[in-house]
């Protein structure tokens, strides 16, 4: 029987000195600058220091979910530098609003890596080194490796033997080698699971990979999002996003100039389920695309479903109503005519727009809409909406007079009115009412400025074009990643030896002895198997 | 017809709550039965040592574990019973809802726990490690209890993000995997009360017998890496396969969204358990408390992320 000698790892040879452990520090105070540097680098490069950035890796993660990102959430941060101002500071000088950019959690990773590649480089020698060598020399006490068993065998010659094991262990695909001690003994040296190594190293090297691919990803890549409003076409240009995200090395000649025309985006609501009645159960943007070639295509595009199109890939991410405000002035002529995207706030759609009239009144003037698709009074009067689709839409304007900040230079957004240069005169607050339009109605402006009336209410998408190069070699690294590990964790390493030893009476003694690399469940049955394969071949 | 088929389910998850608790009785019994046997039980390890160094026949694989008692007998059995009923609940919620029954935190809880049992049992079936018995079937129990009357939501459609093949694939993989590290927490979890109990012999009686009646430290060490380097392959995959989604779903692979950042976290943790296990100085004790912490982390991502982090994947269906 072969016991469980011990769970710390066989000694190994094919293992690099220093790579289970970093050394201990230098004996003597008298080292150079090189040897420092040296035992700096062996540190590094340790097994113990690995592991402790992997730790420092996961522990350095942890605030980033903890504390809104600026990538992922701005409003977040502001917010909450806006509830406390103190606490916003200290976080801010840690950098923990942008933990994974930060120079902080950058140093773990990337000294991880240096790490990683100081660690692999030598391997790999080593490695190359075991995959051409022959195993090694049979040691000369069998009987203290982990795995262990000796049988006899009666009337066969050794080399008989020793040759079917030879052919059974090629068989199974051990590399073979026979030797002699200098007892005259002969023995087969045997080890088999060179792939594990190799999928060790290769899994480290596709973490490389990963990594630079992500860094050269970010370089190329480009996002842009754009509203489309139905009936509208888009051209991929810089300028025409509403927000653009590029790499450093993109420029305009980057962006291949399709145009994609939004005709319509249907969406369906659940109906039949009172569970959940009014939830969205698709959405299908139906769109014409032109390419860069000039090739016209229909095409739809669903959440999940991007389009591709001249290597950038189009994803339908939102959507809202964009109803159209057409503005007038007293002697009715029209001064502002668009639709208008208001911004969903609730999953039964009640929208938030802003329309600001900067030009063509005797005012400046911004209105803040709020679209019911489907209004309903609550019993205080307030109008809320209690479904998406539109039953029975209603706008209602609340109006401002005064400088609507557009000319001081600073950019503005499309979407929000600041209202400290602004008096209002018309909604809460004030003695006239909000204006309450409903398709195809007009409305006086109040004191006299003109008219507002409300269009067709149709829909909008929002859009992300995204074109990312390193698409390709990432999902080649991932797989890499997974195949190598699969075969670095399941692939068995060990070594097998045999020794015969012929005794009085035609009896031949075998001791059959193995180690493995890692942890090999399946040891003992792998001397097992060879030691009733040889006895079935004696006893025939 | 589907909001009947959504009771029945929730009936028979009631029901299996209930076998459960018998299943965890009886091993519960077993283990008192098994601590007084204990003492016997150090003979046969030194046979088998012995053994070693003889000229023997073909040995036997592994010491033969001791046999199961009447109460891990009817544990198990129980646990099986139960499992049919669960598998049973699983089946007809995926039918009342019309798709896969892994798209909700009631869901992923239902089939979650149904899978730590499958891989509970694979394991006791091969290791007769029965402290497993109480471990497991008492933390499936606390799940789905938790489960049924905190998370459970009426069968809904799916919301249009959800609608994606990956839903099925990287979901599911998530769940067996975390079946794995579940298996391997526990393992871990007697390795370190084992060690502690030789180091510090600070358990008595009956506490103490329930303890030494483990199998050596070493072989649980061994058993919890096995099932973690498993665990692992899927949460690679599952991380894979998760980035790859996003990339579909939203145009981008990694966002570092919360979910990400602790499935990026619980990857990493595992990595240094799997790499502890080969450094000097962190084998044993120190990398089994490594699994306890990742199988933390799982839960924490599981429960606390789902419910209370607001971010992109926020499915938990609860409102
Ligand atoms: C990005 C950081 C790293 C990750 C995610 C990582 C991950 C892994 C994983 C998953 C394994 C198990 C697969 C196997 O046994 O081949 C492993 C093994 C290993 N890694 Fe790493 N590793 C990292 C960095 C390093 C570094 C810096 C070193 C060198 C100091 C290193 C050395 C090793 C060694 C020697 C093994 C084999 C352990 C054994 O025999 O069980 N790794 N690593």
């Amino acid at each position: 029987m072969s016991v469980d000698t011990s769970s710390s790892r066989p000694v190994d040879t094919s293992r690099p000195d220093g790579h289970v452990d970093g050394g201990d520090a230098p004996q003597n105070g008298r080292l150079g600058p090189l040897g420092w540097l040296r035992w700096g680098w062996r540190q590094l490069t340790s097994m113990r220091t690995a592991l402790m950035l992997l730790l420092l890796l996961a522990l350095g993660a942890v605030p980033g979910s903890l504390f809104p990102q600026r990538s992922a959430d701005p409003n977040g941060v502001t917010q909450m530098i806006a509830r406390d101002p103190g606490a916003g500071r200290v976080l801010e000088f840690f950098q923990l609003f942008n933990v994974y950019t930060s120079p902080w959690f950058s140093a773990i990773y990337l000294l991880l890596f240096v790490s990683l590649i100081g660690c692999v480089i030598p391997r790999i020698r080593h490695h190359a080194k075991a995959l051409t060598a022959k195993p090694p020399v049979t040691p000369s006490n069998l009987a203290r490796l982990p795995a262990y068993q000796a049988r006899e065998l009666l009337g066969h010659d050794v080399q008989d033997v020793l040759g079917e094991l030879h052919r059974d262990l090629r068989r199974q695909r051990y590399r073979v080698a026979r030797y002699t001690d200098h007892q005259g003994r002969p023995s087969i040296s045997a080890e088999r699971g060179y792939l594990r190594e190799t999928g060790n190293l290769l899994f480290h090297i596709a973490l490389i990979g990963v990594l630079l691919t992500v860094a050269i990803g970010a370089g190329f890549k480009y996002t842009g999002q754009r509203v489309v409003v139905e009936g509208q076409t888009f051209v991929n240009s810089r300028l025409a996003f509403d927000s653009f995200d590029p790499g450093r090395f993109v420029t305009d000649a980057s962006l291949p100039p399709f145009s994609l025309s939004l005709q319509s985006l249907k969406v369906s609501y659940v109906q039949n389920n009172r569970n959940a009645i009014g939830m969205v159960s698709d959405y299908t943007a139906h769109v014409t695309v032109t390419n860069k070639g000039g090739g016209v295509s229909r095409s739809t595009i669903k959440v999940n479903q991007p389009l591709s199109v001249d290597g950038n890939d189009i994803y339908l991410l939102g959507n809202g109503y964009a109803p159209q405000i057409t503005v007038k002035n007293p002697a009715g002529k029209v001064v502002f005519t668009d639709t208008v995207p208001f911004l969903p706030q609730d999953a039964n759609l009640t929208s938030l727009g802003v329309i600001k009239i900067p030009d063509g009144l005797a005012k400046q003037i911004g209105l803040l809409g709020f679209l019911y698709p489907s209004e309903v009074n609550s019993t205080s009067g307030a109008s809320f909406s209690n479904y998406p689709a539109l039953i029975n839409p209603v706008v209602s304007l609340n109006v401002y007079t005064g400088d609507l900040g557009l000319n001081s230079g600073i950019p503005t957004s499309a979407y929000a009115l600041d209202t400290s240069k602004l008096t209002q005169i018309a909604g809460p607050s004030t003695p006239v009412h909000s204006l309450t339009l409903t398709p195809g109605k007009s409305v006086e402006l109040p004191n006299g400025l003109g008219s507002v009336q409300l269009g067709a209410i149709p829909r909008f998408a929002s859009f992300e074009i995204a074109h990312d190069p390193t698409q390709y070699p990432m999902f080649g690294f991932a797989g890499l990643v997974l195949a190598a590990l699969a075969a670095a964790l399941y692939v068995p390493r060990r070594r097998v030896w045999i020794r015969a030893e012929p005794k009085p009476g035609g009896v031949v003694r075998l001791e059959y002895a193995a180690l493995a690399r890692g942890d090999d469940p399946r040891l003992d049955a792998a001397l097992t198997q060879l030691s009733n394969f040889a006895h079935q071949k004696g006893t025939s | 017809m589907t909001p009947l088929l959504d009771q029945i389910s929730l009936i028979l998850a009631y029901s299996v709550i209930a076998v459960y608790v018998c299943a965890f009785i009886g091993y519960t019994l077993d283990l008192g039965a098994r601590a007084s046997a204990a003492v016997q039980a150090e003979a046969p390890a030194l046979v088998a040592a012995a053994g070693a160094t003889m000229l023997a026949p073909p040995p036997q694989l592994e010491t033969s574990p001791p046999r199961a008692g009447r109460g891990a007998r009817a544990g198990f059995a129980l646990a099986i019973l139960g499992m049919s009923l669960h598998l049973a609940a699983v089946i007809v919620r995926g039918v009342a809802a019309g798709r896969v029954p892994w798209a909700n935190m009631f869901e992923f809880s239902l089939t979650g726990s149904l899978l730590i049992m499958i891989v509970f049992v694979f394991v006791i079936r091969r290791t007769r490690l029965m402290i497993l018995g109480p471990i497991v079937t008492g933390l499936v129990v606390i799940l789905l209890g938790i489960a049924t009357v905190g998370f459970y939501v009426p069968v809904v459609p799916l919301p249009p993000a959800l609608q994606s093949a990956w839903l099925v694939i990287h979901v599911l993989v998530a769940l067996l995997a975390t079946a794995f590290f579940g298996i391997a927490f526990a393992v871990s979890g007697s390795q370190i009360l084992a060690a502690w109990q030789e180091k510090t012999h600070r358990l008595r009686g009956r506490a103490a017998r329930v303890v030494a009646a483990l199998p050596p430290v070493e072989k649980l060490d061994r058993l919890a890496y096995r099932l973690t380097i498993v665990g692992f392959t899927l949460w690679t995959f599952t991380l894979m396969a998760g980035a790859i989604w996003a990339g579909r779903a939203w145009g981008r692979y990694w966002g570092w969204d919360t979910k990400e950042v602790w499935t990026f976290i619980i990857w990493v943790v595992y990595a240094a358990y799997i790499h502890a296990k080969a450094t000097r100085g962190w084998t044993g004790n120190r990398s089994a408390w490594l699994s306890v912490i990742g199988f933390a982390a799982v839960m924490f991502n599981f429960a606390v992320v789902n419910i209370f982090f607001s971010g992109l994947h926020s499915y938990s269906g609860l409102k």
